[in-house]
């Protein structure tokens, strides 16, 4: 039997993806360094950070929506690729500012003496000068590229094969992924942890070799690098999703037990979604870190893993394009009322300034959300395109007795 | 010891100041002996001055203030042949006490053997003063810095009416004789009277009688005390160290450094090149040798030790620890003291690790015994549970304002905090967790979303900086029991405080009425409802409740932490964590997993105390691999509960 094409049987790839690619098109025309400059810098910046959000957004979507685990240590790997990244950027701009500095001695330094130069840089600020052993590979580009992607995905592999195989499952699992993130949090806290403690590594924005671009053209240049990545992963994840595999996933969120005694191995297919999703996660954090500039521990404060689940539930989990809808719409709202940008609400008696009350309207909308609209933004595409289950006012929905129950199908 | 005894000698003459404002004071028999000794007072000796300073004491108070001063080198002569005593401006006259304005005395300068002398029979005869507060603060000063001189003097006096001072006199006695006495036979007969002791004082003492030196030598030295013999290499005495060592004692060469290399390098630039090396070569450690090596044949640089050359200069030596104590048994019964102080040392340690683990674990008992209630017996996450203990807590606080005593508004407190997280409780059940019923994630996320809320609108209302619950003067301070052990009263409330909620706990759920349904509500929702209980009111009731001893336990944490609207998140994942570990749905379980994880992470953090941090780190990875191995917790449910 031929099947049609992956972009055929799901149309919304399509359309996700021309989005995307007319987002990044008007958004270029309009930056200072390539276009008519309407949009500032910073703004560039802004938007691609949201990009990358939006990345992790849909990977959080996959193991959420479609794997039913409910991760709250996604920015665990989002900050680790980050940090992986960030590691040859700071040792490469101090390399080459040390460099500089010391050419101006009489004898050109050892290779000895460059290194140590540059661990004074890095690690006075913690009272150390010496190069800890994470950081053995900070010089070369390639392989802490390799790490963005690795150190993750290994993480996720244990803790996943760990968690996995002694069956933690649910609210179980989300605290002990919560826990995870925060030992690791407390790990990079730790001044002796080698990362800089809650210094944590800063001016990421300069890309060695890269002095001369300046930081207008190189905002759009990281803007399409988030957008080719979400494009990328948006692919992918769809194409893991649809099919048999993406079925056999989706049934093990719906019952796991049931899927295990059709003798699927339950274990390995968690696993791989859940590598994936930590990957991609961490492909974001790559890019997002040379964005916003500086990284520290408290990153993966376990908030912020958590505001992820409120991004794509409010978006619409179980849906790809939700994840992005509730990464982007959310995030943007939330920088625009805590920018302080937002105008004040006038009470006769009160005057609610958003920077103090936009934290309390979003828990009260994600919990009106949760309670209201499970499927979030996304339910009101589904809405549109008429894909609503029937009110059938709670009767079953076969013939029998025991058929499935309508709460049961829409679940 | 001068200036030990300053304040001592100081408020004594202080005291002494006032004595001129009183009628027929005036000391004939210390003017007597003053105007005798002259020439003594002004030029003393060690060997003959004695019997003077007996004579000068004998005649009272005025004549002990004399030689306090004298002892401190504040006694003066004026020019018309009076003593004087000199307190930074204030000038009085020794005999008569009264002020002398004006006065430009002599300063006289007893050495530091008239000194001792003088300060001895000034401790013998405050160790005998009538005033017991006197002899106490005498051995107080004695015990901060005695000398030979005190231990003759304490030996000297006659005994104390008062047993504890003179209990505290013998044991000072003890100490001084380890450290001054003549005869090592009566040193190691102290030592041995004290084996075991662990108190400071005694550790104090035995640490200089076994402080060490190292020394390197070509042969054991002669007539010393050698502690062990060292070798090169070792974790006491690196290579780096020993040559070091053997710099210091000026036998061998200061080995080149790489920065001294590279620094002779620079001296020595030629037309681009040093010892004909190009400088561009010179990034190659192998170029900069051969460089130096050129230099060093043209005389140029000084030659310096090579590393065969340090090796062999370390090979040439041995090494020894030395006793800066000559006396070989004394430092052997000291040893010896010292390792049986270390052994019951280590043991009052493990107790005082211990009572601090009980402190803790009674913490997380008390932060999580709400949970316990909410997510245990009830299967209903609630993130929020936290943000209930930090609204407990700013109720303590809002009490506090309006009531200034600390032990009534703790009192109003706690009923306080419980009623307004039950209602908080109950009205989050009613909003939100009742529409959830059987969907845990969502209830985890839509509880999250409170939580949010709940931290902001704390910000907003209290302001983000830390608030005070001050708590009231009998919980303050510590109970002290040795120089080791010791916990802090509040801790001590706050373990009793959770004992009295797990017995409340236990008679809610065994003895009343509320207990029985919510247990049936537990087992059986629909045979429950059958039988005429609402199983949705029970559920509230007892979310309420849940969310009350949160509010307490909220109250008690605020006492020693901080009030901030983030200190609910600082309890809630090891809240359920000691939850999880302990095992869901009973309260035994919670009570185990609050034990264990209270004290592995004492003892975690005992192995590193400086990193508290680490120890969190490890406490976590072991909760991981706790689970790992007993995924239903350390008490497991049992039967058709457990299904849910």
């Amino acid at each position: 039997m031929t099947r049609k094409p992956l972009i055929l049987r799901n149309p919304s790839i399509l359309i996700v993806l021309a989005v995307l690619a007319g987002f990044t098109l008007t958004v270029t025309l309009l930056s200072q360094a390539y276009g008519s400059g309407v949009i500032p810098t910073s703004m560039i910046k802004v938007l691609g950070k949201t990009l990358c959000l939006a990345l992790a957004a849909v990977a959080m979507d996959l193991v959420w929506g479609y794997l039913g685990i409910l991760s709250l240590g996604q920015m665990a790997f989002f900050a680790l690729g980050g940090y992986m990244i960030g590691q040859w950027l700071m040792y490469a701009r101090t390399e080459a500012i040390v460099a500089a500095s010391m050419a101006q001695n009489p004898i050109p330094p050892t290779p000895a003496e460059l290194q140590t130069g540059v661990a004074n840089q890095i690690f006075g600020v913690v009272g150390s000068s010496d190069l800890p052993l994470v950081w053995s590979f900070a010089h070369s580009l390639p392989i802490q590229l390799a790490l963005v992607v690795l150190v993750p995905g290994v993480l996720a592999l244990v803790f996943g094969w760990l968690a996995f195989r002694s069956r933690v499952n649910g609210v179980y699992l989300s605290i002990l992924t919560q826990a995870m993130t925060l030992a690791l949090a407390l790990w990079l806290f730790q001044n002796d942890s080698g990362f800089r403690g809650n210094n944590g590594l800063s001016g990421l924005q300069n890309i060695p070799g890269l002095e001369g671009v300046g930081q207008a053209r190189l905002s759009v240049w990281f803007l399409w690098a988030s957008a080719l990545a979400l494009g990328v992963a948006y692919l992918l994840a769809a194409w893991v999703i649809s099919g048999k595999f993406g079925s056999v996933v989706r049934a093990i969120r719906d019952d796991e037990t049931r899927v295990r005694f059709l003798g699927y191995p339950v274990e390995g297919f968690k696993l791989a979604v859940f590598t994936l999703a930590a990957m991609m996660t961490a492909i974001a954090g790559a890019l997002y870190y040379p964005q916003a500039g500086i990284i520290n521990p408290a990153e993966l404060a376990p908030i912020a893993s958590i505001y992820l689940a409120v991004w794509v539930a409010i978006g619409g989990r179980g849906r790809l394009y939700g994840a992005i809808i509730g990464a982007v719409v959310v995030s943007l709202l939330s920088s625009w009322f805590t920018g302080g940008r937002a105008p004040a609400i006038e009470l006769p008696f009160y005057s609610v300034n958003w920077v103090d009350w936009w934290q309390v309207l979003l828990g009260v909308a994600f919990v009106l959300v949760t309670l209201f609209a499970p499927r979030g933004i996304a339910g009101i595409v589904d809405w549109l395109g008429g894909v609503m289950p029937p009110r059938r006012h709670g009767r079953d929905l076969g013939p029998d007795q025991g058929a499935l129950q309508e709460q049961e199908a829409k679940a | 010891m001068t200036h030990a005894t300053r304040p001592l000698i100081a408020a004594l003459v202080a005291f002494l100041l006032l004595i001129p404002a009183l009628p027929a004071h005036a000391n004939d028999a210390l003017r007597a002996v003053v105007a005798q000794n002259m020439d003594q007072i002004e030029k003393p000796s060690r060997r003959t001055v004695g019997p003077l300073i007996d004579q000068i004491a004998a005649t009272g108070a005025e004549g002990v203030a004399l030689l306090g001063a004298w002892a401190d080198r504040r006694l003066g002569l004026s020019t018309d042949g009076r003593v004087l005593i000199v307190d930074g401006d204030i000038v009085t006259d020794a005999v008569t006490g009264a002020p002398v304005p004006g006065a430009d005395p002599k300063m006289l300068r007893p050495n530091s053997g008239v000194r001792g002398v003088i300060e001895s029979a000034l401790v013998a005869s405050q160790i005998s003063d009538p005033d017991p507060a006197i002899r106490s603060a005498a051995l107080e000063s004695i015990a901060r810095s005695g000398t030979a001189d005190h231990l003759a003097a304490l030996t000297a006096a006659a005994a104390d009416p008062d047993p504890t001072l003179q209990a505290r006199r013998d044991r000072l006695r003890t100490l001084l004789t380890i450290q001054h006495d003549d005869d090592s036979a009566t040193r190691i007969a102290a030592i041995e009277s004290l084996g075991g002791d662990v108190g400071l004082d005694f550790r104090a003492v035995l640490n200089p009688l076994l402080s060490t030196r190292q020394i390197a030598a070509t042969a054991p030295p002669e007539g010393a005390n050698i502690a062990r013999e060292l070798s090169p290499g070792d974790d006491a005495l690196s290579r780096n160290a020993a040559y070091d060592l053997l710099k210091a004692q000026g036998i061998a060469q200061p080995r080149l450094t790489a920065d001294a290399q590279r620094d002779a390098l620079a001296a020595h630039i030629a037309d681009g090149a040093v010892g004909g090396i190009p400088v561009a070569d010179l990034s190659d450690p192998a170029a900069r040798d051969r460089a130096y090596k050129a230099l060093e044949a043209t005389g140029q640089v000084t030659p310096a030790a090579t590393e065969a050359e340090a090796q062999a200069a370390i090979d040439a030596h041995r090494f020894y620890e030395v006793y800066a104590e000559p006396d070989s048994a004394v430092t052997d019964a000291a040893t010896a003291a010292q390792r049986s102080a270390q052994t019951r040392l280590l043991a009052m340690r493990g107790v005082d690790l211990g009572l601090d683990a009980l402190s803790l674990a009674s913490i997380y008992f008390l932060a999580a015994i709400g949970l316990a209630i909410t997510f245990g017996v009830m299967g209903v996450i609630n993130m929020a549970h936290g943000e209930f203990i930090m609204m407990g807590a700013y109720t303590g606080y809002v009490v506090q304002g309006l009531i200034s005593d600390r032990t009534l508004s703790l009192i109003v407190a706690l009923p306080a905090a419980f009623a307004v997280t039950f209602i908080a409780g109950v009205a989050l059940y009613r909003l939100v967790i009742r529409h959830l019923a059987k969907r845990p994630l969502e209830t985890l996320l839509a509880t999250f979303g409170v939580s949010i809320a709940l931290q902001q609108l704390a910000k907003n209302i209290f302001g983000t900086q830390a608030r005070p619950l001050t708590a009231p003067g009998w919980l303050e301070g510590a109970i002290t029991v040795n120089d080791v052990i010791s916990i802090s009263t509040i801790r001590v409330a706050i373990f009793v405080l959770a004992v009295l909620f797990l017995g409340l706990f236990l008679f809610i759920m065994k003895r009343t009425r509320l207990g029985l349904e919510v247990r049936a509500v537990t087992q059986n929702p629909g045979m429950a409802a059958s039988m005429g209980i609402n199983p949705d009111r029970i559920a509230m009731m007892t979310f309420g409740l849940g969310s009350g001893i949160a509010g307490i336990a909220g109250v008690a944490i605020g006492l020693f932490a901080q009030v901030t609207s983030e200190l609910g998140q600082q309890y809630i994942v090891q809240s359920f964590m000691t939850v999880v570990v302990g095992g869901v749905g009973n309260i035994w379980g919670t009570l185990a997993g609050a034990g264990l994880i209270g004290v592995l992470s004492k003892v975690i953090e005992s192995f590193n105390p400086s990193n508290t941090l680490a120890a969190q780190t490890f406490m976590i990875l072991f909760i991981v691999i706790f689970i790992q191995f007993r995924p239903r917790g350390i008490i497991p449910q049992r039967g058709r509960a457990a299904e849910a």
